[in-house]
């Protein structure tokens, strides 16, 4: 199945499943409630926007200086850095990390990269334990699921099927309540911690003036991937640059605001390097994988270049109304929602993804959302432009031309009028089946009926009247 | 050899792709496409302290709002007058949790906190033993800074005794000085410039409350992986 059909099923499912839209929509309404006040707290929260769009600009507009400064900094102090210009790359180079260091278990923070290049899977099959240490990237691991949103991984499943799943997996689920639920994946998770061969992180921020990786996280579990076992890894996308260590000031607050209605989250963490000389504990090694996978072909294109500067808040999923109603698997895509959409085309193919692009309504909450002012609801009717350019379709086309013959002379025009009157009871007959040429847009609404008398009729009987 | 040159090669690859795109500028943002418009000349998010939250001038007015911050994230703060006091707050929180063992970092403000409480320590400072971390009650550190407008504190491995000690127990105490309060994130980077630039401790982390998740129906659960509580004693 193409992925384009395949997104049309899977969304007419869940866009008629009503559980799922409740269930939805409770999470995000909460969201919603806490970001508005996390917003006005700002003083100014249109200033820090462009502050931070600029601030992105800069950074990407000068992304290969600011990656070189990154990396000598990081190497300065012990850090290997390596470069992955592929999935498949990326994926090498962590996989001979693991064989050098004769590594057998994982431990892993959440990062989206690695869902990007499907690295547990390749892990996995290599032999090596993988475990995910973030509650909701745990849950969907054990679910053999790709995460459902970007910041809330498993936010579709209710509390009920998380117990049922940990009872199931785990064999241990005290009672439903939240609270007991995550006391069982601490449990789980502590002893990894202390005996993982290797821990696995992404990445927030990577900052050029000072040579350091943020990672932002409510957990903990970030913070302790980074501190105890003796090899660390980060995997991180090219783009993640700042320019200066100051700037965090104000991409921190935002990414937390935006993301969760949080003032701050919980841990924010600047590593600059594995354990120096001096210092009581840490990774003995640590290796930054930057990660490209086509998105210097997203940087080529000026026009959408600002879809790099993407913090990965989640912001416009939670206020986008497709993806409220069709959910985040539909997408079938590592970035679904709005941003998704814009970027997903450039990073696997427009022709096999330009059906995201009409997966909106245009309506521009996204864009509206966006911490960093990325112009995505443009940027989703340039996808359709080019798209169409590339490899027009032959009917839309000759439909189009036609409409155009029959527009522009009045004789065609009333004709049409009158078959279109004569035939539209025929119409309801077939309605929404397959003898129904527009059966895509009727199968759901009515067309209004055509009216015996047009306005242009009334007006010229309505002139010889006179 | 051969590996060395392909990650070499995939460097210039990379960065050969960024430099070729990059020949075509992008319109600024906000711009509108007109290409008069100029990037400024100043750092664009150096006017920070001017939109985020905003934090009052006097220090009343600032732990105030630590205290109000902190609350909110469900963190203890407890503003103390004295070493008097400090030790008697230190003997009520470990009594209530029925401490046995703590683990520390050798330091004037925990030095005197592990001999207020006269309890066995786990000492970081030389190399410890992680599972014998695991075991504490409490990790009792210092800090670089309390954030008035966070209601967090900033803690680096060198003022706090490593990375594991402020995660890994389930119980983080931060002992503070009055003088460690700033007013707001851009006074904190500006101080962490100050004391370490260029020799930044490996890891400086930004701690807002104490470890929680929402990842189960969006409820909010508190101790997911690090502390389930943080209590910040400031004198």
């Amino acid at each position: 199945m193409s992925s384009a059909s395949q997104f049309k099923s899977r969304a007419a499912e869940k866009a008629g499943d009503l559980r799922h839209r409740s269930v939805i929509r409770t999470a995000l309404r909460s969201y919603e409630v806490v970001r508005d006040k996390r917003k006005a707290a700002f003083q100014s929260w249109e200033s820090a926007r462009q502050a931070a769009a600029e601030t992105k600009w800069e950074a990407i507009n000068h992304l290969d200086e600011h990656l070189v400064a990154l990396t000598s900094k990081l190497e300065a102090r012990g850090t290997k850095v390596h470069w992955a210009s592929n999935g498949a790359q990326a994926r090498e180079i962590i996989a001979q990390i693991l064989r050098d260091k004769k590594a057998r278990s994982i431990i892993k923070s959440k990062a989206m990269t690695s869902e990007e290049i499907h690295l547990n899977h390749a892990l996995e099959k290599e032999g090596f334990s993988v475990v995910e240490s973030d509650l909701g990237e745990f849950i969907v691991q054990l679910r053999h699921e790709p995460p459902y949103h970007i910041v809330f991984p498993s936010m579709h499943l209710t509390r009920g099927e998380i117990k049922d799943l940990f009872q199931k997996e785990l064999g241990d689920a005290p009672s439903d309540s939240p609270e007991e639920l995550t006391m069982v994946a601490r449990r789980v998770m502590r002893q990894k911690y202390i005996t993982a061969d290797v821990g696995f992180t992404g990445g927030n921020f990577a900052i050029a003036e000072t040579g350091m990786i943020s990672i932002t996280e409510n957990e903990g579990n970030a913070r302790l991937t980074a501190a105890l076992p003796k090899t660390m890894i980060t995997l991180m996308g090219i783009e993640k640059v700042l320019p200066r260590f100051s700037d965090l000031a104000l991409f921190l607050p935002m990414l937390a605001t935006a993301g969760a209605g949080q003032p701050m989250t919980c841990y924010n963490t600047m590593y600059s390097g594995p354990r120096q000389p001096g210092e009581c504990d840490g990774p003995e090694e640590w290796h930054v994988v930057l990660l490209d996978n086509r998105r210097t072909e997203l940087l080529a294109d000026a026009e959408q270049r600002d879809a790099l500067h993407c913090i990965r808040c989640g912001a416009c999923l939670n206020v986008c109304p497709i993806f409220r109603n069709v959910g985040g698997h539909t997408y079938g895509t590592t970035y679904s929602g709005p941003v998704g959409a814009v970027i997903t085309p450039h990073l696997r193919g427009l022709q096999e993804w330009k059906h995201l692009s009409n997966a909106s309504s245009l309506c521009g909450a996204c864009t509206e959302a966006c911490p960093v002012k990325i112009d995505l609801h443009h940027h989703l009717l340039q996808n359709r432009r080019n798209a169409s350019a590339g490899q027009p379709a032959f009917f839309e086309k000759l439909a189009y031309k036609i409409f155009g013959i029959v527009a522009n002379e009045p004789a065609f025009w009333s004709l049409a009028k009158k078959i279109g009157w004569l035939t539209q009871p025929l119409q309801s007959l077939v309605k929404g089946t397959a003898l129904d040429p527009a059966k895509a847009w009727t199968k759901t609404r009515d067309l209004p009926p055509q009216p015996r008398e047009s306005f242009k009729d009334w007006w010229s009987k309505r002139m010889k009247a006179e | 050899m051969k590996k060395a040159k392909t990650i070499l090669s995939e460097r210039e690859n990379i960065l050969g792709r960024i430099r070729e795109a990059l020949k075509v500028s992008a319109p600024l943002p906000g711009s509108h496409g007109d290409p008069s418009v100029h990037a400024p000349a100043e750092p664009p998010a150096s006017h920070a302290r001017e939109w985020l939250p905003s934090v009052g001038a006097s220090a009343e007015e600032q732990f105030a709002l630590f205290a109000k911050n902190a609350a909110d994230l469900k963190a203890d703060f407890q503003l103390l007058a004295s070493r008097d006091e400090l030790k008697a707050a230190l003997l009520k929180i470990s009594t209530a949790g029925k401490w046995s063992r703590v683990a520390s970092h050798g330091g004037e403000l925990t030095d005197f906190a592990c001999k207020s409480l006269g309890l066995p320590v786990t000492l970081t400072d030389c190399g410890y033993d992680v599972q014998e971390m695991e075991t504490c009650d409490a990790g009792i550190t210092e800090c670089d800074a309390l954030i008035a407008q966070t209601g967090g504190v900033a803690v680096t491995n060198r003022s706090a005794g490593g990375r594991a000690l402020s995660v890994l127990p389930p119980h983080h105490v931060v002992i503070a000085r009055r003088e460690q309060l700033v007013a707001d994130l851009p006074a904190t980077f500006e101080l962490l410039q100050k004391k370490y630039a260029p020799d930044y401790p490996s890891m400086i982390s930004f701690i807002t409350g104490p470890s929680r998740t929402g990842d189960i129906e969006r409820i909010l659960v508190l101790g997911a992986h690090g502390p389930k509580k943080l209590t910040v004693l400031c004198f």
